[in-house]
């Protein structure tokens, strides 16, 4: 088989387009989140499908794996054959697409040759011999020089090991495919490098072109600009829902890519003027734990500080941390009070004035089968005492001035919180830690999953908080979100804040580019930098 | 918000009769029990004295199954209780009769011990990360081992007449007077549950540990003192339990267990359904012996008592499923 020579950049019916997904649309509800794309993918080719969140290249992924169902006029071939739609998870299966997802879908508790069993349903008329599975699976990771042992637990193995096992199982999948048996296939791998670190990165890559010598496709989604540069063939760029380029990669430039993510439109929304707060409220010192390595920083009182950067960058762990939620170090002084991150259990860091709304609403911020008043008041149970007990009244009246505070719909203390949307749970959940007036109140994501009219609400209603002299600190990838809130943006890499931005630079643009690590004279260095300490 | 809508603090929530009718249930489904027992055998089943003995005779069961409710709404399993109340009976009948020691001590010393048992089900769950049931499994196998060691595996009877008094033969309204103990705890539990900060907390922690963690409560603190409370109240059974019949038998308080679970999963269909609560989970009690009580006058052989607790639990809890809409269960 023959690699074709590339064609100029631009989607064009090609001899080797082994997948062509054309005019896809797809929509959530009035929503459009894919306006006719087009993408193409060849034999024995490394295509980087590249975008900001909510650019849509996730959607399209979901679709191309049957899981979500596209408009009609979308049409997806396949090694020449148009397929009806919606896609058919377990036929795009056999038919040789395999997919590894972020979170690699393996059971740590097991071993590797039982997760690379489980989805393998070939028949074995006498049963499993494991000792030709165990010398099967040996040898398939030697295809790729990789020495796993099978008996190992998946829970012992480093994260790029893990990765390794889900790669290699979506490759044996591949195998067994009906395209496998003539040598082809497509993988598509979604983000799977966030959590990796720079060498372990280059080794995940050595495994994809082994994967691709062997003659299958591959179709890697990621944030990463400088990973899609080093290992892929072509970039297809997504942005607002729309294909905006595809790229080859040997001619593409990283400014190139970063400005076609980013595209030139400059967010129109103004923030209203207002005096910059002055006086310090709460400061960090040294603060560590999880993927953040170290993170210090004042915060003034009524300021709104965003926390950034790319997934698994270290930002995220940072409401956690402060409020003692997952173990760390560092210190944290709260108007007059000292805490100790590595002594701070959640009751002590409340009693000091921090709050955190988490970003697992109904895992970690409310409990779905209780009532609307039953989570709202649930901090507030020392201020309801009347007489024998708690008053059932004033626990009542006080989730009905919250509903209307913050206009949750439907307007029912009574109704389980798990039956409103998302975005109305937000509000309960935050008008519940904004009863309590905290000094210093944390968010991690506030507004995901959340429609547009109560994420406006939501934003007033910090805005409101913070002039009235709250210190707010948020955890998020939305751009656009910390551009419309925040006094101040820190953005991180690597587990540390490498660049702070304030005034006029924060924008969401000026936070992409932040984030991707462009516009920084030390960006060529970071990657090198660590190698010379590996 | 425009003028054209409503101001939400207006609104009042729509009250919907199928939550009604779900909530009053298993009451009509008892007055009915009544009303068929009363047609069928009206001159055994209508008597006071019918009424008394289910009353009173009941009692220990609705201490042991509320004893277990509090765990239950923490999301923990107390597998050891009816070995507690066991083991707790014997230890007053073998402290006070074969040791002499005066009643009082013995009961005190009787609840002392349930509430260390609790401590060590506790420490046990909490410390080494272990799930509730099979440490209570254990610590409650073990115990019922102790029980036929210190009782040699005999009846131990002749406890003092005081506690037996205080417990079936001193009357109130003609109703023993352990009925009156089962009917306290079971508002006491009431009440706290409902109009204390630690019931709230007590429910968070059953309903989402990490919830209430992340909201400030000290989550292990709080299954403790649920551990050791069922515990408390098992060993307050089996100081009952004792006075029933002034003796103490090492094996045939454990087959309460069931019954109590069933009760406590029964009780959570109804008053407050989709919750365990005490009032009712006494209701559901007191509706099992009623159906057994009727069916026995009418000649039914002992096994109708495993048909009766068993049927009514599978056919209550799938009728209360079907009223909510086959949603999955949450008790935590």
């Amino acid at each position: 088989m023959n690699v074709e020579p590339l064609s100029p950049p631009g989607v064009t019916t090609h001899d080797a387009d082994i997948l062509r997904m054309s005019h896809i649309r797809m929509k959530f509800g009035p929503v459009e989140v894919l306006k006719d794309v087009t993408l193409t993918l060849r034999r024995k080719e490394i295509l980087g499908l590249l975008g900001a969140n909510g650019s849509g290249k996730s959607t399209l992924i979901k679709v191309l794996a049957g899981f979500n169902s596209p408009e009609p006029g979308s049409v997806v071939r396949l090694w020449g054959e148009e397929l009806p739609l919606p896609l058919d998870a377990g036929r795009i299966r056999q038919m040789g697409v395999a997919f590894v997802h972020q979170h690699l879908a393996l059971v740590p508790s097991l071993s590797v040759i039982d997760n690379m069993l489980i989805s393998d349903t070939s028949l074995r008329p006498y049963g499993i011999n494991w000792g030709k599975e165990r010398r099967r699976i040996s040898a398939l990771m030697a295809e790729f020089g990789l020495t796993i042992d099978p008996d190992a637990m998946v829970g012992s193995l480093s994260p790029v090991e893990r990765a390794f096992v889900a790669i290699v199982r979506a490759f044996a999948e591949l195998r067994r495919s009906d395209a496998g048996r003539g040598g082809e296939g497509i993988l598509v791998l979604d983000e799977p490098t966030p959590f990796l670190s720079v060498a372990d990165v280059d080794k995940l890559f050595t495994l994809l072109r082994g994967i691709r010598a062997t003659g299958a496709s591959v179709i890697i989604v990621t944030h990463d600009i400088d990973e899609v540069l080093s290992l892929t063939n072509r970039v297809a760029v997504m942005r607002d829902g729309r294909l905006a380029a595809m790229l080859n990669t040997q001619d593409t430039s990283r400014q190139q890519i970063l400005d076609t993510i980013v595209g030139r439109a400059i967010s129109a929304y103004e923030r209203a003027a207002k005096t910059a707060p002055t006086q310090p409220n709460v400061t960090i010192k040294g603060l560590s734990g999880g993927r953040c390595k170290g993170f210090d920083a004042t915060l003034k009182k009524g300021e709104i500080l965003g926390v950034t950067g790319l997934i698994g960058s270290g930002f995220a762990d940072v409401p956690y941390l402060l409020f003692g939620a997952t173990p760390g170090q560092g210190q944290i002084t709260v108007g007059k009070t000292q805490l100790d991150a590595a002594h701070l259990p959640p009751a002590k860091a409340h009693g000091a004035g921090i709050a955190l709304l988490p970003g697992d609403r109904m895992g970690q911020g409310g409990v779905a089968t209780l009532s609307v008043t039953e989570n709202a008041t649930f901090l507030a149970l020392p201020r309801m005492r009347h007489g024998l007990g708690l008053s059932h009244a004033m626990m009542t009246r006080a989730t009905n001035a919250l509903i209307a505070a913050h206009d949750v719909r439907p307007a029912n203390s009574s109704a389980d919180l798990g039956n409103l949307s998302g975005g109305n749970q937000q509000k309960v959940l935050l008008g519940k830690w904004l009863a309590e007036e905290p000094q210093l109140l944390c968010l991690d994501e506030p507004t995901q999953g959340v429609d547009y009219g109560a994420r406006q609400q939501i934003f007033a209603a910090l805005d409101q908080a913070a002039a009235r002299g709250m210190t707010i600190l948020i955890a998020s990838t939305d751009h656009e979100q910390l551009a419309q809130l925040c006094d101040r943006v820190i953005v991180f890499r690597r587990g540390v804040p490498i660049q702070e931005l304030g005034g006029a630079e924060v924008a969401k643009e000026k936070i992409a580019r932040a984030c991707l690590g462009s516009d920084l004279p030390q960006n060529n260095d970071v990657p090198q930098d660590t190698e010379v300490f590996a | 918000m425009t003028a054209g809508t409503t101001n939400p603090t207006a609104a009042k929530p729509r009250r919907s009769w199928t939550k009604e009718m779900e909530r009053f249930a298993l009451l009509g489904a008892w007055a009915v029990l009544i009303a068929v027992f009363a047609l069928a055998v009206p001159d055994t089943f209508l008597t006071w004295r019918t009424f008394s003995a289910m009353f009173g005779s009941q009692a220990v069961l609705v201490v042991l199954a509320l004893a277990i409710l509090v765990p239950l709404t923490a999301g923990d399993f107390d597998l050891s209780a009816a070995n507690v109340l066991v083991f707790t009976a014997m230890l007053v009948a073998v402290t006070n009769v074969q040791l002499g020691l005066p009643i009082g001590l013995s009961i005190v010393l009787a609840l002392g011990i349930g509430a260390l048992i609790g401590a060590i089900n506790a420490f046990f769950v909490l410390f080494f990360r272990i799930h509730s049931l099979i440490i209570t499994l254990g610590v409650g196998t073990f115990l019922q081992g102790l029980t036929l060691w210190m009782s040699q595996s005999r009846t131990i009877s002749g406890i003092s007449m005081e506690l037996v008094q205080l417990v079936v033969i001193q009357r109130l309204v003609g109703i023993p007077l352990a009925f009156y103990y089962g009917l306290a705890l079971a508002l006491i539990m009431w009440w706290v549950l409902e109009y204390t900060i630690a019931g709230r907390k007590l429910l968070f922690v059953g309903r989402g540990r990490e919830v209430a963690r992340l909201n400030g409560v000290k989550v292990d603190r709080v299954r403790a003192m649920a551990l050791v409370t069922s515990s408390t109240l098992a060993a307050i059974a089996g100081v009952l339990y004792a006075g029933m019949t002034g003796s103490a038998d090492p094996n045939s308080g454990s087959s309460l267990l069931l019954p109590a679970f069933a009760a406590a999963f029964l009780g959570a269909t109804t008053l407050y359904p989709g919750r365990f609560n005490p009032l009712g989970t006494l209701l559901s009690v007191y509706f099992l012996i009623t159906g057994i009580t009727g069916l026995t006058m009418l000649g039914a052989d002992a096994y109708v008592q495993s048909l009766f607790y068993g049927g009514a639990l599978v056919v209550a809890v799938s009728l209360s499923q079907l009223v909510r809409g086959r949603q999955p269960q949450s008790f935590g």
